[in-house]
C-alpha cells in the first residue's frame, strides 16, 4: 500500500520533470522560429519588468540599508567602519540582488503567469485558441519566456543600485560615513568577475520564473480550485528551484575558476 | 456521399480509466451528427478527438479523408482551419474585446486591411445578430450571447465542419431557440457538416423537425420546405462506449428502455 503510493509519486514526480523538460526545450527551439508574438511579448515585459519595478527597487533597498545596520556591527569591532561600501556592494551584487530580485518577481509573476494560464485552462480558452490555430507554446510561453529573460537582469541591475544606495543613506546618516568613502569602497571592491556572476544568475532565474509559471498553468486541473492550487505550487516550485539552482551556479563558477 | 468525417475503432483512456471505447462512425459532407449521452459518458471528449485537440491512443481520425492522428501540432493546422468548434461555455478570450475575439482568427492569418476585415467581423456579427457587442468585452455578455459571438469568432473563416459542445446548455428557451436557428442556417444555408453535442430533445426536435428558410429568415417545418437537408444521424455514448447508432427513424422507434429515456 505504502510502496505503491511511494511509486505512484514517485511516476508523476518523474513524468513532470520529463514535460516539463519538453516544454523548455520545445520553447527554447520554437522562439527562433516564425510566428512570433512580437506585441504579446512587449505587453508582458510591461507586466512582468516594469510592474515589478516599485516592489524590487523597495526590497532592493530597504535591504542595503539593513545590510549596512548589520555588517556596521561586526565591522566597528576591527576598526573597518570603511569597508562598509564593499561588504554591501558584493552582498547586493554577487547574492542578494540576484536572488532577492528574483524571488520577489517570481512570487509576483510566476504565481501570476500560472493563474493566468490555468484560467485559461480551465475555461477551455487554450482549446478553443489551438482549434482557431494558434500553437499556445508560442502565444503563451515564448513571449512569457522572452519577456522575464530581457527584464530580469535589467530588474536585477536597479535593484543593486537601489540597495547600494539604501547602504549608502544608512551609512551617512547613521554610521557618518562619507559620500566618497562608501562609493568609492564599494566601486573599486567590484570587479568584472563580480559583476558578470551577478548578472548570469538573472538569466537562469528568469528561464526557471517563467517556465514553472507556464508549465504549472499549462497543467492546471480541478476548475478554479485547481487554479489555485497551480498558482500556489509555481510560486513555491520557483522560489525553491530558485535558490537550490543558484548554489548550483555559485558552486559552478567557483568551480570553473571565475573568481 | 464523401465522408466528413469518419472515425474508426477510436480509444482512449484517462490514466486508468477507458474514456472512448472502441468509437467507430461516418458523416457525410453537410450532414448533422447528434452526439448524445449522460454527462461524463465521452462526449466532449470525442469532439475533442474530432478536431486532434486530444489524441486518442488508438484508432484513426479521418477528417475530409486524412488521418488527424499522427499530425503534429502544425501540421493539424491547416485542418483545422477547415473546422469550427462552439465550446459549452463559449471560451471567448477575456482579454479581447469581441471585435478581436471575433478578428482573431484574421489576425492569426496576417489580413492585413483593417477595413475589409472590420467589415468581414461585422458581417459575421450580424449573422449571429450581435453586431451592437462589437465593442463589448466577454464579460459584459449573457451566456447566450458569449455562445453566438463563439459562434461569429468560429464561422469567420467558413469553416466546413461545425462542431458543438452543449450549445445550449444552461440556457434559456428564447436563447436556446436562437442558438438552434443559428445552427440550422449554418447546416442549411452554408451546407456545413454538424456535430451537435447535447442534451435536451428540444435541440433535436428542432433541428430535426425544422429548416431554415432564408426567405423567411427563421426555421419553418421541414415537411413543407421546398428544399430537403441531408441526412441527420444519432450517435449515443454509455461510458465511452456507442450504445446507439442510427438514423432520425432508428432513434425515433428504438424500443431500448436507455434511449427511450432520452426521448421521454
Amino acid at each position: 500500500m505504502i510502496g505503491a503510493m511511494i511509486t505512484g509519486a514517485l511516476k508523476r514526480w518523474v513524468q513532470a520533470v520529463q514535460e516539463f523538460t519538453f516544454l523548455l526545450s520545445d520553447s527554447v527551439r520554437y522562439a527562433f522560429t516564425a510566428p512570433r508574438y512580437l506585441v504579446d511579448t512587449l505587453i508582458q515585459m510591461d507586466v512582468i519588468g516594469f510592474g515589478s519595478l516599485p516592489i524590487v527597487i523597495l526590497i532592493g533597498f530597504f535591504t542595503g540599508g539593513v545590510l549596512a545596520l548589520q555588517s556596521y556591527r561586526t565591522l566597528s569591532t576591527f576598526g573597518e567602519v570603511g569597508l562598509m561600501g564593499k561588504v554591501v556592494a558584493l552582498s547586493l551584487v554577487l547574492e542578494l540582488g540576484p536572488v532577492l530580485t528574483a524571488l520577489m518577481v517570481a512570487g509576483r509573476n510566476s504565481s501570476g503567469i500560472a493563474s493566468e494560464i490555468g484560467s485559461m485552462v480551465v475555461s477551455e480558452q487554450v482549446d478553443a485558441m489551438r482549434a482557431l490555430g494558434t500553437d499556445p507554446l508560442r502565444k503563451l510561453v515564448i513571449p512569457r519566456l522572452a519577456a522575464t529573460v530581457a527584464t530580469l537582469p535589467l530588474l536585477t541591475i536597479l535593484a543593486d543600485f537601489a540597495g547600494m544606495l539604501g547602504g549608502y543613506f544608512v551609512s551617512f546618516y547613521t554610521v557618518h560615513l562619507t559620500t566618497e568613502e562608501y562609493w568609492t569602497s564599494a566601486y573599486q571592491s567590484l570587479t568584472y568577475q563580480d559583476v558578470t556572476q551577478g548578472l548570469i544568475k538573472p538569466f537562469f532565474f528568469a528561464v526557471i520564473i517563467s517556465m514553472v509559471g507556464c508549465f504549472q498553468g499549462l497543467h492546471t486541473t480541478g476548475g478554479t480550485e485547481g487554479v489555485g492550487r497551480a498558482t500556489t505550487r509555481a510560486m513555491v516550485v520557483a522560489s525553491v528551484l530558485i535558490v537550490v539552482v543558484d548554489f548550483f551556479i555559485t558552486k559552478l563558477l567557483v568551480g570553473i575558476g571565475f573568481f | 456521399m464523401n465522408s466528413a468525417i469518419e472515425l474508426r475503432n477510436v480509444s482512449l483512456s484517462f490514466e486508468s480509466k477507458r474514456v472512448l471505447d472502441n468509437i467507430s462512425f461516418v458523416l457525410g459532407e453537410g450532414e448533422t451528427l447528434f452526439l448524445l449521452g449522460v454527462t461524463g459518458s465521452g462526449k466532449s471528449v470525442l469532439l475533442k478527438v474530432m478536431l486532434g485537440l486530444l489524441k486518442p491512443d488508438s484508432g484513426q481520425v479521418l477528417i475530409k479523408g486524412q488521418d488527424l492522428v499522427p499530425l503534429s501540432e502544425e501540421d493539424l493546422q491547416p485542418l483545422r482551419r477547415r473546422m469550427g468548434i462552439v465550446f459549452q461555455e463559449g471560451a471567448l478570450f477575456d482579454s479581447l474585446s469581441v471585435f478581436e475575439n471575433v478578428a482573431y482568427r484574421l489576425r492569426e492569418e496576417h489580413v492585413a486591411d483593417e477595413g475589409a476585415m472590420e467589415q468581414r467581423v461585422r458581417e459575421v456579427l450580424r449573422f449571429v445578430e450581435m453586431e451592437a457587442a462589437l465593442e463589448k468585452s466577454p464579460a459584459e455578455l449573457s451566456g447566450g450571447m458569449r455562445r453566438r459571438v463563439a459562434i461569429a469568432r468560429t464561422i469567420i473563416s467558413t469553416p466546413e465542419i461545425m462542431l458543438y459542445d452543449s450549445p445550449t446548455g444552461g440556457l434559456d428557451p428564447v436563447t436556446c431557440l436562437t442558438i438552434n436557428v443559428l445552427i440550422a442556417k449554418m447546416r442549411d444555408l452554408q451546407h456545413v457538416t454538424s456535430v451537435v453535442v447535447t442534451q435536451r430533445l428540444q435541440d433535436v426536435y428542432e433541428l430535426v423537425k425544422f429548416v431554415y428558410s432564408g426567405e423567411k429568415q427563421t426555421l419553418v417545418p421541414a415537411d413543407g420546405a421546398a428544399t430537403s437537408r441531408p441526412a441527420t444521424y444519432f450517435l449515443m455514448l454509455r461510458d465511452g462506449e456507442v450504445f446507439f447508432h442510427g438514423n432520425e427513424q432508428d432513434f425515433t422507434h428504438s424500443q431500448n428502455p436507455y434511449v427511450r429515456k432520452f426521448l421521454t
